[in-house]
């Protein structure tokens, strides 16, 4: 009885009829593509892009050259110089970051004791020539600067869960 | 301004005249050529625009939508983009059998619209051995394949082509088998009388009669054309790209232009043989004057489109055969199938039952 019914399912070509009525209502369905430059899906403030160095309200650099961050980073990414300041703080003279080898795993933002480095939500930059891909501290600096606002929030969005 | 144009196609007609009788003919036959290639290879540029349109849609994408208005612009944009590519040669390849492979792969493709009729005398040659034209060129399509694996010097695309050529071989019969059956329904050869065989609306379409062998045969097309689920030709996840793993440019270009081609060739051939080609559906169901009844060239490029479209629904519902279910459905299900459809078909012929007097 079985194979009376294989072989009459496989002579009308039942099953393959299922797939293409399947695949035929599909082709009617609403498109649930994202038209990306011009729309954006919404973005966790966990989102781990670019990154950034913060300071201090009064404008003085959070980063005090702990190296934690050095030490934790898988990719051994980060390179960081540092020395004694004139007002006796220890501060980092080098501050690097290699997007290259980065995989943007936040390792180095969940390592810092002063919330200095941080993953931004960027995402869209590129690098024109070779040796520019090393993220310095002023440049870090500047896009914490530039970004800061942003920043305190969604690690205000997120300080619940730490 | 009137006079003017009278001169202009007085001085044309004066330069018509003073070719010769038989460069005329030549002329007026290039003149046809190209009339029916310039169409077909807009149809085969948009053809790859409508496959990843409705296969997008299918796949609830929206699909290529950037160049131009709706991505309007897109196959003209990739035609652009493989003319300017290099053609890269491998330098331990037969270059000659190399570059004549895409040769080989499009000549057929294109050749066999000569005798495909478009309309009621619309042909470019009325042949009375049509059919058995075409079934010839389309056979010749896999000497490109053939040649363009061994020519490339590369494992991969020997594979392939080893794949095609029994795959190939396996479906021409069941197809050849397929197309007997429509001999015998019509008793002619040439494409014009096929389809003017089957006047007298939906119900005496070859379809019914030859429902099995319609489907074997559009099947069969689907296998000889290598396209999903008979793909195994260029199986991504085994021989990366099949046969053309070494072309590049415009090389590859033709030979994707000969499988969309073949793709077009198919559907045309599955609505002339099966589905009374330019014939309405509707003939002597609506009144004799009115335009749905009436024959013309909409009928078959719709039912022809049909059959496109259905190649590129296949692709995006069917996962891609196991190379040995290939050969079981082309040997041990076509084959037989047809065999005895043929028998049965033969039968009503001499007892003179179903829709054929011959």
């Amino acid at each position: 009885m079985n194979a009376v019914k294989h072989f009459i399912k496989s002579f009308t070509f039942w099953e393959l009829f299922q797939g293409l009525s399947v695949t035929g209502k599909y082709l009617f369905k609403r498109k649930i593509t994202v038209q990306y430059p011009e729309e954006k899906t919404p973005m966790s403030p966990r989102f781990r892009g670019l990154h950034a160095q913060r300071r201090y309200a009064n404008g003085e650099e959070r980063c005090i050259a702990c190296k934690l961050c050095e030490a934790v980073c898988p990719a051994l990414a980060i390179t960081i110089d540092s020395e004694e300041r004139e007002d006796g703080t220890r501060r980092t003279t080098r501050y690097d970051i290699d997007l290259f080898k980065c995989i943007y795993c936040g390792f180095c933002e969940e390592a810092c004791p002063v919330d200095a480095i941080v993953e931004t939500h960027i995402f869209e930059y590129h690098f024109e020539e070779a040796g520019k891909q090393v993220m310095t501290k002023d440049m870090l600096l500047e896009i914490g600067d530039k970004y800061e606002e942003e920043i305190a929030a969604n690690k205000q969005a997120d300080a619940a869960y730490r | 301004m009137s006079e003017m144009i009278d001169n202009l196609i007085t001085f044309g007609l004066d330069v018509w005249n003073w070719f010769p009788a038989d460069w005329q003919t030549l002329l007026l036959i290039l003149g046809k050529i190209i009339l029916i290639l310039i169409p077909l290879m807009i149809c085969v540029a948009y053809i790859t625009y409508a496959e990843r349109k409705i296969i997008g849609y299918m796949q609830i994408r929206v699909g290529p939508n950037r160049v131009g208005p709706r991505g309007w612009l897109q196959p003209i944009a990739d035609a652009l983009k493989l003319m300017f590519k290099e053609v890269i040669i491998p330098s331990k390849s037969d270059k000659f059998l190399f570059l004549v492979a895409p040769v080989l792969s499009i000549m057929p493709a294109l050749a066999a619209w000569a005798v495909i009729p478009f309309d009621r005398g619309i042909v470019l040659t009325d042949v009375n051995a049509g059919l058995l034209y075409v079934l010839a060129l389309t056979s010749i399509g896999v000497y490109g394949v053939i040649i363009a694996g061994w020519a490339s010097n590369s494992k991969y695309a020997i594979m392939s082509s080893l794949r095609v050529g029994a795959q190939i071989v396996a479906y021409e019969i069941a197809m050849g088998f397929a197309l007997v059956g429509v001999l015998m329904a019509s008793g002619s050869l040439n494409l014009g009388d096929i389809v003017e065989g089957q006047a007298g609306g939906i119900s005496s379409w070859y379809i019914w009669p030859l429902l099995p062998l319609f489907f074997v045969y559009f099947i069969s097309g689907v296998a000889e054309t290598n396209r999903a689920p008979f793909d195994v030709a260029e199986g991504e996840s085994e021989i990366v790209a099949g046969f053309h793993v070494e072309y590049s440019g415009m090389a590859f270009a033709v030979f994707f232009l000969a499988e969309y081609a073949n793709i077009i060739l198919i559907s045309a051939l599955t609505a002339l043989l099966f589905l009374g080609g330019w014939l309405s559906p509707f003939e002597g169901f609506v009144g004799a004057d009115h335009w749905l009844g009436e024959s013309s060239l909409f009928w078959f490029f719709a039912k022809a489109s049909f059959f496109a479209f259905c190649f590129l629904w296949f692709r995006a519902t069917f996962p891609r055969y196991r190379y040995d279910q290939i050969m079981r459905l082309g040997w041990k299900v076509f084959i037989p199938v047809t065999i005895v459809w043929l028998f049965v078909e033969a039968v009503m012929v001499v007892a003179e039952v179903g829709p054929w007097a011959v």
